[in-house]
C-alpha cells in the first residue's frame, strides 16, 4: 500500500467557525480491508458541537451499519479512535466539525502506518509486541521500613508528563521511520521512547535500557523532525523531553568513553 | 458442527479493566495458567476514564484516618444494605493495594514529605483518595497493564464473550467472538472470573462507553447465578450537558473536591438548602467553612457539594424541574470563582484538573479557569450485580467469580466516589487468588459440543434474518430512551410498569433484527448481540426497582419518598426461573458482628 503524505502544515488548524444550526455535510470515508478499498461518500446532518466520531456513528446507525470503527470512551481518554481526518492524524472523538474546512467533504481514513483490518480499523498489534520488549520497571529497595518510598513532586512531575500517554499511536502513525520506511521491527517509535523515558527517568527505577534503545529499538533512526510532538493529543513534548534526553544517554554511554570512565569512577565512590 | 478455535486455561478472566487485570496478575502469581479476555484493546477498558482517585485510609494527609473510619463511611454511603464483610475487607486492604501499585511503577501525586498525596471526596470524612491529577484511572490501568504483560497471562484482545457453559453445576467454559476476524473462540476453564464492568449503555445519558452493556451480569444470570441489588444505579451528579453530542461525559467530583461549587441560574448555592440528617453534623453550614475544608483545614467540615452522589444528583434535578436550571437543562459548576481566593488560580486549576480543562476547552469551547461549566446528572455506575461471597468473590455458581463493578455488595445502595478504584484492586486480587485455588481442585473442564453449536447458531442468527428499518441500533436506542425516561433518577410504579411492558416488546423486536455484511469487525452484528445483555439487565433493574417500595441511596421512588426500616433488612435477589422467567426474592442481610456494629455506632 502506498502511504499518503502528511500535510506540511501539521501544527496549524484553521480558526473554528460557528456551525449555524443543523446542516448537511459530506464525508468521504475509506472503506475496505487488507486487500484494498476506496472512499465512499456519505451525506449526513450535523449539529452544533458534533465531533467526527458522532458523524461516523450517525452514518453507521442510519446508512452503513457495518461501517467498522474502533472507539471506546468518546472523551479523549482511551486513545482508541485514532484516524486521519482531512489527512491529519487525530482522535475522531476530539475533532469538532467546526474546526474543519466547510468548502469540501471531510475525509476520514484509517491510520496509514498500520495494516488495515477493515474500514477505519487498523492492526496495531505491533505496538503491543514492541512494548513487551522494553525492560520492565525495576524499583530501588524501599526507602522506609514499612516498604514505601519517598519522592518529591518535582521529580514526579517530569515523568507524569510521559504517563499522560493514552496509547492512541498517532505519533507512531505520523513518524516517517514507520510510515514511509516501515521499520516497525527495528524501530520502537515515539510512543515507546516515551514509555522508555518514563521508566528511565522514574525516580525509583534502577533498570538500564540504554543499550537496547540503541541496538534493538533503533533510537538512532529518529532525526528529530518532531512530527510526533505535533500530533500528540495529550500535548506530550515527545521529542524534546523524551527522545532527545534518551539520545543523549545513548551518546554518553556509547560515544563518550572518557565520560563513561568518570561515571563508573564516581559511581564507585558514592557507594 | 460449528468451527471455532479452542483454548484451555486454569483461570479465565473476562474483562481487562482494573479488576480483571488485578485478578489475572494474582491468579498467575499463584501458578495458574491464565487467559485474559479484553472486549477492546488492552489498556482501553473503562477504568481508564476514572478521574478522581482511589480511596484508601493511608492517613498520609490526615492521620486521624484509618480503616475503621473508611468502613463506617462506606456503610453510611451505602445506607447499610452493603455486604459488611466486603466493606470491612475493602477498608482494611485498600492501603496495601495502593502501595503495591507504587511498587509496580505508578506515580501518584505527592505530599510535601514525599508520600502519596490524598484528596477530599464526597462522603469520605478525611482526605483519602490517592490520585494523579484527574487521570487516576489511566495511571492505574497502565500500571496494571504494564505489569501484566510480563506475567504468564495470555491476552486475547477484542474478544466478546457471548455465552458461558457449565459442566453439571460448575462453570466450565466461555464462547467468544474475535472482533477483528469474526471468528468464534471457545475457552475451557477450571474457573472463570467475571470482571466486565457495568450497564450504563442501557440508559441514554451515560458516562459509560459502548462496552458497558451488562455482559457479565447477563452471562452470570443466564448461567444460573444470583443477581443482587440491581435497582441501585448511580447517577453521577456532574456530567456535561452541552453541546448535545457530549451529553453525559463525566465531570470529575474532583472539581468539587478542589473547591468547585454548584449554583443555579440565580447564582445561589442551592446545596446548602437541604442537608440530610445523617450528614448534618459533618457538613459545613457556611461557604467560608466549606472553602477551608477543600484547602485542607482539619477543623472545617465539608461543603454540601461533597455530600453523596445520590443526594447531589437529586438536588440538581429539583433545581432544573423547578425552573432554576442553566440554559441547557443543567446547573452551573464553578471552579473559576477560586480566583477570589488564590492568586495563581488559573495555573492551580490546570495543574489539579488538567483533563477537565482540556475536555471543556476542546469539546465545549469553555475555559473552566474563567467561566462556570454547565452540568447535569449522568448514568455512571451500578452498585448491584452478581451476588458473591464477601471474601472469595465466588458467585452462587461454583467456579464462577465476579469482581469490580459487575459484583454486588461493597457499595450497598450508593457508592462513594473513589471506592471503585480501590474495589477493583482489593477484590480483583481476592477473586484471582480464590479462582486459582478453586481451579487447583478441579479436573479438566468439559464443554458439550452441542452447547457450543447452539450458542454459535444463536449468535449467527441475525445474519439469516432480513434486514429491516428496525435494526439493532433502533432497538438499542428505544431501550435507552425507555430506561432513561421511566427507570431513571426519579422512579414511579406506573412508569416502571410501562417500562417493563416496553422491555417485553423490545425483546421480541430484538429477536427479529437482521444484519448485513461480513463477520469481521461488524458493529451492526455486535450491537445485535449486545441487545440480549442490555435487555436482561434492564429488566432486572426495573423489576428490582418495582420491588423496593422505598427510597434509599441511588434508588429514589417519587411514590415512596421515604426510607423504610423494613426495606433496610434485606437485599433483592434475582434468579432465572426454571421456565426462563425472572424470579425475585428478598434475602435477609446477615447480622453484623458486634465489633463492626460498634464501629458504626461510634462513628454516627
Amino acid at each position: 500500500m502506498t502511504t499518503p503524505p502528511i500535510p506540511a502544515s501539521l501544527a496549524t488548524a484553521p480558526e473554528p467557525t460557528p456551525l449555524p444550526g443543523r446542516q448537511t455535510r459530506a464525508f468521504d470515508v475509506w472503506r475496505g480491508d487488507a486487500s484494498g478499498g476506496k472512499f465512499q461518500r456519505f451525506d449526513t446532518t450535523v449539529a452544533e458541537g458534533m465531533v467526527v466520531l458522532d458523524a461516523i456513528h450517525q452514518i453507521q446507525a442510519e446508512q452503513a451499519p457495518d461501517l467498522a470503527v474502533r472507539w471506546n470512551c468518546k472523551a479523549g481518554k482511551c486513545g482508541s479512535c485514532s484516524a486521519e481526518i482531512n489527512g491529519m492524524p487525530k482522535l475522531m472523538c476530539m475533532t469538532r466539525l467546526n474546526e474543519l474546512a466547510t468548502d469540501k467533504p471531510i475525509t476520514v481514513e484509517p491510520m496509514r502506518a498500520f495494516p488495515p483490518v477493515r474500514d477505519l480499523v487498523t492492526d496495531v498489534s505491533v505496538n503491543f509486541r514492541m512494548k513487551k520488549s522494553i525492560r520492565k520497571f525495576q524499583p530501588r529497595p524501599p526507602d522506609a521500613p514499612d516498604g514505601t518510598w519517598r519522592m518529591a513532586q518535582k521529580d514526579v512531575d517530569r515523568v507524569q508528563e510521559f504517563r499522560k500517554c493514552i496509547e492512541c499511536f498517532l505519533c507512531q502513525d505520523v513518524c516517517h521511520v514507520l510510515r514511509d520506511h516501515h521499520k516497525h521491527d527495528e524501530f520502537a517509535g515515539p510512543r515507546h521512547f516515551v514509555y522508555a523515558a518514563a521508566l528511565e527517568m522514574h525516580p525509583l527505577d534502577v533498570g538500564d535500557r540504554i543499550p537496547e534503545l540503541k541496538r534493538q529499538h533503533g533510537i538512532g533512526y529518529c532525526n528529530i523532525t518532531k512530527c510526533c510532538t505535533k500530533v500528540c493529543p495529550e500535548h506530550i513534548t515527545i521529542t524534546d523531553n523524551a527522545i532527545i534526553p534518551l539520545k543523549e544517554r545513548v551518546v554518553d554511554e556509547f560515544y563518550d568513553p572518557l565520560g563513561k570512565l568518570v561515571k563508573i569512577f564516581s559511581r564507585r565512590k558514592s557507594t | 458442527m460449528a468451527e471455532y478455535q479452542t483454548s484451555e486455561y486454569d483461570v479465565l478472566v473476562i474483562g481487562a479493566g482494573g479488576a480483571g487485570l488485578r485478578a489475572a496478575i494474582e491468579a498467575a502469581t499463584h501458578g495458574a495458567r491464565v487467559g485474559l479476555i479484553c472486549k477492546s484493546l488492552l489498556g482501553k477498558a473503562h477504568t481508564v476514564m476514572a478521574e478522581g482517585g482511589a480511596a484508601a485510609a493511608m492517613g498520609n494527609v490526615d492521620d486521624r484516618d484509618n480503616w475503621r473510619v473508611h468502613f463506617a463511611d462506606t456503610m453510611r454511603g451505602g445506607q447499610y444494605v452493603n455486604n459488611w464483610r466486603m466493606a470491612e475487607l475493602h477498608a482494611k486492604e485498600a492501603p496495601d493495594r495502593i502501595r503495591e501499585l507504587e511498587a509496580w511503577g505508578a506515580l501518584f501525586d505527592r505530599t510535601p514529605d514525599g508520600r502519596i498525596l490524598q484528596r477530599n471526596f464526597g462522603g469520605h470524612r478525611y482526605p483519602r483518595l490517592a490520585h494523579v491529577g484527574d487521570r487516576t484511572g489511566l495511571e492505574m490501568i497502565r500500571t496494571l497493564q504494564d505489569h501484566t504483560i510480563h506475567q504468564a497471562v495470555d491476552v486475547h484482545m477484542e474478544h466478546t464473550v457471548i455465552a458461558l457453559f457449565k459442566d453439571g453445576d460448575r462453570v466450565s467454559g466461555a464462547l467468544a467472538y474475535d472482533r477483528e476476524r469474526g471468528r468464534f473462540h471457545l475457552f475451557k476453564a477450571r474457573a472463570i472470573v467475571l470482571a466486565t464492568g457495568g450497564v450504563g449503555r442501557a440508559f441514554k445519558i451515560t458516562s459509560n462507553s459502548w462496552e458497558y452493556s451488562g455482559d457479565g451480569h447477563s452471562l452470570a444470570y443466564h448461567a444460573g447465578a444470583a443477581l443482587q441489588d440491581m435497582e441501585f444505579v448511580q447517577f453521577h451528579p456532574t456530567g456535561m450537558v452541552w453541546p448535545p453530542s457530549v451529553r453525559g461525559i463525566l465531570v470529575t467530583e474532583g472539581v468539587r473536591g478542589e473547591g468547585g461549587v454548584l449554583r443555579n441560574k440565580q447564582g445561589k448555592r442551592f446545596m446548602f438548602e437541604n442537608i440530610p440528617e445523617n450528614y448534618r453534623s459533618q457538613t459545613a453550614d457556611n461557604e467560608e467553612e466549606g472553602w477551608r475544608y477543600t484547602q485542607g483545614d482539619k477543623n472545617a467540615r465539608r461543603p454540601p457539594e461533597l455530600l453523596t452522589r445520590d443526594h447531589v444528583a437529586r438536588m440538581i434535578v429539583r433545581e432544573v424541574k423547578e425552573g432554576r436550571g442553566s440554559p441547557h437543562g443543567g446547573v452551573f459548576l464553578d471552579i473559576s470563582w477560586i480566583r477570589e481566593k488564590l492568586k495563581n488560580s488559573e495555573e492551580h486549576i490546570k495543574k489539579k484538573l488538567p483533563s477537565m480543562y482540556h475536555q471543556f476547552m476542546q469539546l465545549a469551547g469553555i475555559d473552566i479557569t474563567k467561566e462556570p461549566m454547565e452540568i447535569g446528572p449522568t448514568t455512571h455506575y451500578i452498585m448491584g450485580g452478581v451476588r458473591v461471597d464477601g471474601a472469595t468473590q465466588m458467585s452462587t455458581v461454583p467456579g464462577l467469580f465476579a469482581c469490580g463493578e459487575v459484583a454486588a455488595g461493597l457499595h450497598g445502595a450508593n457508592r462513594l466516589g473513589g471506592n471503585s478504584l480501590s474495589d477493583l484492586l482489593v477484590f480483583g486480587r481476592r477473586a484471582g487468588e480464590h479462582a486459582a485455588a478453586f481451579a487447583k481442585g478441579q479436573g479438566t473442564p468439559s464443554v458439550q459440543n452441542a452447547d457450543v453449536d447452539a450458542a454459535v447458531r444463536d449468535a449467527l442468527a441475525p445474519f439469516d434474518r432480513a434486514v429491516s428499518a428496525d435494526g439493532p441500533y433502533q432497538v438499542q436506542h428505544a431501550l435507552q430512551e425507555t430506561m432513561q425516561d421511566l427507570v431513571g433518577i426519579v422512579r414511579r410504579e406506573d412508569e416502571m410498569q410501562r417500562a417493563l411492558k416496553t422491555i417485553g416488546e423490545l425483546q421480541s423486536r430484538a429477536s427479529r433484527v437482521g444484519v448485513a455484511g461480513n463477520r469481521e469487525y461488524n458493529p451492526g452484528w455486535h450491537t445485535a448481540l449486545d441487545l440480549r445483555h442490555l435487555l436482561t439487565v434492564s429488566e432486572a433493574i426495573t423489576r428490582s426497582a418495582l420491588e423496593r417500595k422505598e427510597s434509599r441511596g441511588g434508588h429514589f421512588r417519587d411514590d415512596y419518598p421515604e426510607k423504610s426500616k423494613d426495606f433496610g433488612t434485606f437485599n433483592i435477589i434475582i434468579r432465572r426461573g426454571s421456565t426462563g422467567e425472572m424470579r425475585l426474592e428478598r434475602q435477609p442481610i446477615a447480622p453484623m458482628p458486634p465489633e463492626l456494629a460498634a464501629i458504626i455506632e461510634e462513628m454516627k
